[in-house]
C-alpha cells in the first residue's frame, strides 16, 4: 500500500435524516440538511481549498480560503460555515474566487519560512498543497517586514516539536485540544499580529503545560508547526497499514505509517469505530519499546535460576522445553503443569495457549491475567445477565444523560474514551463519580461531577446497596421493565433486602464515609435523569467483594430499566487491550471459549471431536492456586505468555516463593521481565507490530491486528506456541492466524460469523456474530437477557478482613497513571518516563503532617505482607486515611505490600484495600536491596558475560 | 496463611457471601466450590472436614457436606 493521507471532508457530518438537493459547479448533490457547502462539495469529490477546516472539528471560518459564490447571495461566503439550502447554486472556482484565494494565500506565505525542500513536512503539508491548489506564483510583499520567522522552537515534548515560526494561527490545534481531547491546554495568546499558539501560560513550554500529549494537535496541524520528532528524524512514511493499538481496552485503530520496515509514526484512524480518530500518549507515541535494545531476540535456557542464561537456537529451546514438561508430567503427574495466557496477546495466541494446556498438558490449569483484574466482571455479569461482557458500544455514550463512574479513572486508564465522555458531559450530561480519590473527571475544564461520593475503600457494596435502598424505597424503580425483563420473585426478595433500614444511606454512612444526602441525590439522579450508563473499572473488581459489586451494579441497572438500549448499560472498562478477548477465548480454568463450563459434556465434546483428544471435565487451578500448589510442592511447571506475574500479582514474596519452587518456568515475552528472574526457559516474543491476529476491546469489538514488519526474533507468538506444541507431540499445522480464528468460530457460538475476511471487509465486529446477529451486536440484551430473565442477586455488604489498626492505620489503594501501562514493561522503555519516572505515594496533607513528611520525601510503605520505599506526593486528591500508588516500576514493587486477600467468588486480588503505615525513610528496604541484587544476577546472559 | 488455611478461609468467605440465599445457601456455595475449585483443592478441604474441619464456619461445613455428597453421587 502506498502512503495516502486520509480524506478530510472539512466539516463534520450533519447526521440529519432530512435531505437537501443543491447544485455545485453544475452538478446536483443531495446531502443531509445541515451539511456545509464545503462538505457537500467534498462528497462529490470537489475539494474546496481550506486551511482551518477539518472534519473532526466544528466549523470555524477563519482562514478565508474556502470562499465560494452562491447565486443570489451577497459576497463570497466561507463554504465551511455556510449550510446547504434547497435549490442553492454554488460556484467553487471563478476568477473572482481564484483571485481572492491567491491574495489570502499570498499573505500567509509572506510570513512563512520558505524552506519547503528541507522542511520535515515537505509533501505532507496542507499549506504547501493549498498554495499549489490556488495557483500561487508570486509573493509581492517581500520578507523584510515584521514577521514571526525568528520565534523559538519548543522541543520540550519528547515526541513532537512546536515551531511557532511555521504557525499560520488557524487554531486547529487549539480546537483539537478543546473539542477532541477536552483538555483545553492550548490557547491563542495575544491579539492581532501578536496572536500565537501557547501551551497554557506564556511561561509554559509544552512539557511543562497541562498538555497530555494525546497528539490531537499534531494531527490537526496543517503545517510543520507541530511535528512528530520521528518524522523529522526518519522522514515521511511511504506506506501505511491499519491496525489496532496494543495498550488499553479502548482498542484504538491506528495507521502504522511505515518507511520500509521502519515505523515512522502511529496516526489514529478516523474510521476506527472505537476511537473515531483520536488517540492518547501511549498509542500515538509510546511504541519505541518495540525496537528497544532490551528486547531479547534469541531463545535462552538454563538448568537452574542461579545460573546465567545461555542463548540457543529455536529448535534446542523447544526440544528442551518439551523434554522438561514431559519429565515433570511423568514424575509428578500431569496436574503439575499449567499455563497463563495474556491480555496483551491476540485472541489467536491466547486460544492456542489454552489449547496447549487442555489438549497437550492434559489438564485445565490455564488462567489469564484477567484473574487479577476483571474476573469478577465475568462472574457477576454472567450471573445476572447471562454473559460475561459489557453491554454497550462506546458510541452509546453519546446518548447518555447520566454517567455513573465507579472505581474507574478513565482519563488515565482509558483516555480516548474519557475524551468522548467529557465531550458528552460538556453537552450537558450529568456525572456521578464514586471513588475514594478526586479523579480528574470529578473536576476538570468545563467538567464537574454533579456528585462525587468519596467512599472509604472496601465499601462499594454498601454504597451501591444504599443507592438501591433509595431507588426502591422512594418508588423510583422501573416496575414495568422489571416485570417484563427480570425474574419478579427474585426482584421482590432483593427489593425487600435493600429496603431494610440497615441498608439506608444514613445507617451505612459511618461505614462508607459518604454523606447520606449526597448519596440520596446521586441515586435519584441515576434513577430519574434519563438514559443512565454505568462505567466501572478495577476499583470495583479488585476487592474481597468484587463480584458482589459487579452484581450490585447490574441490580441497579435492571431496577431502573437502564439496560438494553443505546445510552444506558453496564460497561466494564478493561485495563489491557485484550482482556475481553482473553476471557472469551477460554483462558479461565473452568470454562471453554465462549464461557461454557468445562463440566458441560456437550461443549466438551465439540472440542474433543475437533481436537481429537479427551478433555478433563474438572476445573483447573487459578493463578493464586497454582502458586499455592507450587509452594506445596505439587505444581512444578508453568508456561507464561506475555505476563509478568511477579510484578503484577499481589503479595510479591509469595509469588516469588511459588515460582522459585517450580522446576520449569517458561517465560514467553519481549523482555527479561521480573518473572523471568525465576525462569528456566525464555522464549522471545513479538510485538503487535510483528504479527497478524485480533484483539477484542471493552465493547466486545473484534479488531484486526496486522503485521507491519517482520518479527525481530523470526517467529510470531502464535508460531512459538505452535512449535512448542509440536515439540510436545501435538499435530498442529496452522500456517496463518486466520486458520486459528476459523477454529475459534467453529467452536464458539458467539464467534460463529467471525473470520479474517469479514473483519477485513467490516473493519471490526462486535460479538455475538452469528446467525441471530450476522453483523454483530453493538448493544446487548435489547429484547431480553442472554440468560432469559435478568437475575437480581442479594448483595450483602461483608467488610473485608483487611483491617486498619494501630500498626497499620492507613488504607492503601493502587492504580495506574496516564503515561504508563500495567507493569510498565512497554512504557518504561519509551520517553513516557518523562512524565512518570518513578512510582509515588499520594498522601493527604494531614496524614503527611502527622508523620512529619514533606512532598518529595522518601517514605517507607509497610503492610503485614511487606514493605517498600518510594517518594511521597502530598495531595488532597486522596482523602485523609487513604494513600495511593501505582505499580509501574519494579524498583518499587508496590505489590510487595499488597496482601493475598481476594474476591470471594473469583480470587481476584484485593489490590484496592491494604492496611499500611507510612513513615520517613532514608533508603531502600532490605527486601528492595536484596531483590535488586537477585534480579541483576538472574539476568546474566552467558554469551554477554563471556565477552 | 498456608494452602490449607487459605482453603478454609475461602470456603468461609464463599459461605458468608452466599448467606443471603437462605435455605439455598449451602447448595449454592457447594455448587460454587464444585464449579471453580480444582480436584486437589476439593480433596484437601474435604480431608480437612473429615479431620474435624477446624476453622470452618457452619455455613462452609454445610456446603462442604454437599460437595462431598456430590462427589459420591
Amino acid at each position: 500500500m502506498t502512503y495516502v493521507r486520509q480524506s478530510d471532508f472539512g466539516t463534520p457530518a450533519s447526521g440529519a435524516d432530512e435531505t437537501v438537493t443543491l447544485s455545485i459547479d453544475g452538478r446536483d448533490v443531495t446531502v443531509p440538511a445541515g451539511t456545509t457547502v464545503m462538505r457537500a462539495a467534498a462528497e462529490i469529490g470537489t475539494a474546496i481549498p481550506k486551511l482551518c477546516a477539518s472534519d473532526n472539528l466544528k466549523q470555524f471560518g477563519s482562514c478565508r480560503l474556502c470562499l465560494v459564490e452562491i447565486d443570489g447571495a451577497r459576497g463570497t461566503p466561507a463554504s465551511c460555515t455556510t449550510p446547504v439550502a434547497s435549490g442553492m447554486v454554488v460556484h467553487t472556482e471563478t476568477p473572482r474566487l481564484q483571485k481572492l484565494r491567491r491574495g489570502v494565500m499570498e499573505l500567509y506565505i509572506s510570513d512563512h519560512p520558505l524552506d519547503c525542500l528541507t522542511c520535515s513536512a515537505n509533501n505532507d503539508c496542507e499549506l504547501q498543497d493549498q498554495a499549489a491548489a490556488v495557483g500561487l506564483r508570486d509573493v509581492r510583499y517581500g520578507y523584510e517586514g515584521e514577521n514571526h520567522l525568528a520565534l523559538d522552537l519548543d522541543t520540550s515534548n519528547p515526541y513532537f516539536d512546536f515551531d511557532p515560526s511555521k504557525c499560520i494561527a488557524c487554531s486547529r490545534c487549539v480546537r483539537a485540544c478543546d473539542e477532541v481531547q477536552g483538555t483545553f491546554a492550548l490557547t491563542i495568546e495575544g491579539r492581532g499580529f501578536e496572536s500565537k499558539v501557547s501551551a497554557g501560560l506564556g511561561s509554559d513550554d509544552f512539557l511543562g503545560s497541562e498538555c497530555v500529549s494525546c497528539g490531537a494537535c499534531v494531527q490537526a496541524c496543517p503545517t510543520a508547526t507541530l511535528q512528530e520528532k520521528s518524522v523529522k528524524e526518519i522522514g515521511l512514511p511511504d506506506r501505511s497499514v491499519v491496525t489496532t493499538c496494543a495498550y488499553c481496552g479502548v482498542g484504538c485503530t491506528f495507521r502504522a505509517e511505515m518507511r520500509g520496515e521502519q515505523l515512522v509514526r502511529m496516526v489514529p484512524w478516523k474510521d476506527g469505530k472505537a476511537n473515531r480518530g483520536h488517540s492518547c500518549v501511549k498509542g500515538r507515541f509510546a511504541w519505541g519499546y518495540a525496537q528497544h535494545a532490551d528486547r531479547i531476540l534469541k531463545p535462552m535456557i538454563r538448568a537452574s535460576i542461579d545460573q546465567p542464561w545461555r542463548e540457543v537456537e529455536w529448535d534446542e529451546a523447544f526440544a528442551y522445553a518439551a523434554s522438561e514438561l514431559k519429565r515433570i508430567a511423568a514424575k509428578y503427574g500431569r496436574s503439575a503443569l499449567g499455563g497463563i495466557t495474556s491480555s496483551r496477546c491476540t485472541n489467536e495466541e491466547t486460544f492456542l495457549v489454552q489449547k496447549l494446556v487442555r489438549a497437550g498438558f492434559g489438564n485445565n490449569n490455564v488462567d489469564t491475567c484477567a484473574r487479577v483484574c476483571h474476573s469478577p466482571t465475568g462472574y457477576g455479569l454472567k450471573t445476572t445477565f447471562g454473559t460475561s461482557a459489557g453491554t454497550q458500544d462506546f458510541d452509546s455514550v453519546e446518548q447518555s444523560d447520566v454517567m455513573l463512574v465507579i472505581g474507574a479513572n478513565p482519563t488515565d486508564g482509558h483516555p480516548v474514551f474519557a475524551s468522548r465522555m467529557k465531550r458528552r458531559l460538556r453537552q450537558g450530561a450529568k456525572l456521578i463519580v464514586i471513588d475514594p480519590r478526586r479523579t480528574d473527571l470529578v473536576r476538570s475544564p468545563h467538567i464537574e461531577a454533579e456528585h462525587h461520593l468519596p467512599l472509604r475503600p472496601g465499601t462499594n457494596v454498601a454504597v451501591l446497596t444504599a443507592m438501591a435502598h433509595v431507588i426502591v424505597t422512594e418508588g423510583l424503580a422501573d416496575e414495568a421493565f422489571i416485570r417484563e425483563r427480570c425474574d419478579w420473585d427474585e426482584y421482590q426478595d432483593w427489593a425487600a433486602f435493600v429496603s431494610n433500614a440497615k441498608n439506608s444511606p444514613e445507617t451505612l454512612a459511618p461505614v462508607t464515609g459518604v454523606d447520606p444526602a449526597e448519596l440520596r441525590a446521586a441515586a435519584r439522579l441515576y434513577a430519574t435523569g434519563g438514559n443512565a450508563a454505568i462505567y466501572y473499572g478495577l476499583g470495583v473488581t479488585e476487592h474481597s467483594q468484587g463480584s458482589s459489586t459487579v452484581m450490585a451494579i447490574a441490580n441497579l441497572a435492571m431496577a431502573t430499566g437502564n439496560i438494553g438500549r443505546p445510552g444506558v448499560g453496564v460497561n466494564p472498562l478493561r485495563g489491557q487491550n485484550n482482556v475481553q478477548g482473553a476471557c472469551d477465548m477460554g483462558s479461565f480454568p473452568h470454562e471453554l471459549s465462549g464461557y461454557r463450563h468445562i463440566s458441560d459434556a456437550g461443549a466438551r465434546k465439540l472440542f474433543e471431536d475437533d481436537w481429537g483428544v479427551s478433555l478433563d471435565p474438572e476445573p483447573g487451578l487459578r493463578i493464586p492456586n497454582m502458586l499455592d500448589a507450587a509452594v506445596d510442592g505439587v505444581f512444578k511447571a508453568l508456561y507464561v505468555q506475555g505476563e509478568d506475574i511477579l510484578q503484577s500479582d499481589p503479595d510479591t514474596k509469595h509469588v516469588a516463593a511459588g515460582l522459585a519452587a517450580m522446576e520449569c518456568v517458561i517465560v514467553h515475552d519481549l523482555f527479561l521481565n521480573e518473572t523471568a528472574n525465576y525462569a528456566h526457559i525464555f522464549l522471545p516474543g513479538s510485538t503487535f507490530l510483528e504479527k497478524d491476529g485480533t484483539f477484542t476491546n471493552a465493547e466486545r469489538r473484534i479488531q484486526p491486528v496486522r503485521k507491519v514488519m517482520s518479527p525481530l526474533n523470526g517467529l510470531s507468538d502464535w508460531e512459538v506456541t505452535q512449535r512448542l506444541a509440536q515439540a510436545m507431540g501435538l499435530d498442529w499445522n496452522y500456517t496463518h492466524p486466520s486458520q486459528i480464528m476459523d477454529e475459534i468460530a467453529r467452536l464458539t457460538p458467539s464467534f460463529a460469523g467471525v473470520s479474517f475476511d469479514r473483519l477485513d471487509a467490516e473493519g471490526s465486529m462486535q460479538w455475538p456474530v452469528n446467525d441471530a446477529a450476522p453483523d454483530g451486536t453493538p448493544v446487548m440484551h435489547i429484547d431480553g437477557f442472554v440468560r432469559g430473565k435478568g437475575k437480581f442477586v442479594v448483595t450483602d455488604y461483608v467488610p473485608t478482613d483487611e483491617k486498619t489498626g494501630p500498626r497499620f492505620p492507613l488504607l492503601l489503594t493502587t492504580g495506574r497513571i496516564l503515561s504508563h501501562y500495567n507493569v510498565g514493561a512497554q512504557t518504561r522503555r519509551t520517553a513516557n518516563v518523562a512524565w512518570h519516572p518513578e512510582d509515588l505515594l499520594e498522601i493527604h496533607p494531614s496524614d503527611a503532617e502527622n508523620r512529619g513528611l514533606k512532598d518529595g520525601d522518601w517514605v517507607k510503605l509497610a503492610s503485614r505482607s511487606g514493605e517498600t520505599t518510594l517518594r511521597a506526593l502530598v495531595t488532597d486528591r486522596v482523602a485523609p486515611g487513604v494513600v495511593y500508588t501505582t505499580f509501574h516500576h519494579p524498583a518499587t514493587q508496590a505489590n510487595v505490600v499488597t496482601t493475598d486477600y481476594s474476591d470471594w467468588a473469583t480470587n481476584c486480588p484485593e489490590y484496592k484495600v491494604t492496611a499500611v503505615q507510612v513513615s520517613a525513610s532514608n533508603g531502600p528496604t532490605d527486601w528492595q536491596e536484596d531483590y535488586s541484587r537477585r534480579s541483576e544476577r538472574a539476568r546474566r546472559i552467558e554469551s554477554i558475560a563471556a565477552e | 496463611m498456608n494452602s490449607l488455611e487459605k482453603l478454609v478461609y475461602m470456603a468461609n468467605q464463599i459461605a458468608r457471601n452466599l448467606e443471603t440465599e437462605g435455605d439455598k445457601a449451602a447448595d449454592t456455595a457447594a455448587a460454587h466450590i464444585v464449579a471453580f475449585w480444582d480436584p486437589r483443592m476439593k480433596s484437601m478441604i474435604l480431608s480437612h472436614l473429615d479431620a474435624g474441619g477446624e476453622g470452618l464456619s457452619p455455613g462452609a461445613r454445610a456446603a462442604l457436606d454437599k460437595v462431598r455428597a456430590a462427589a459420591h453421587a
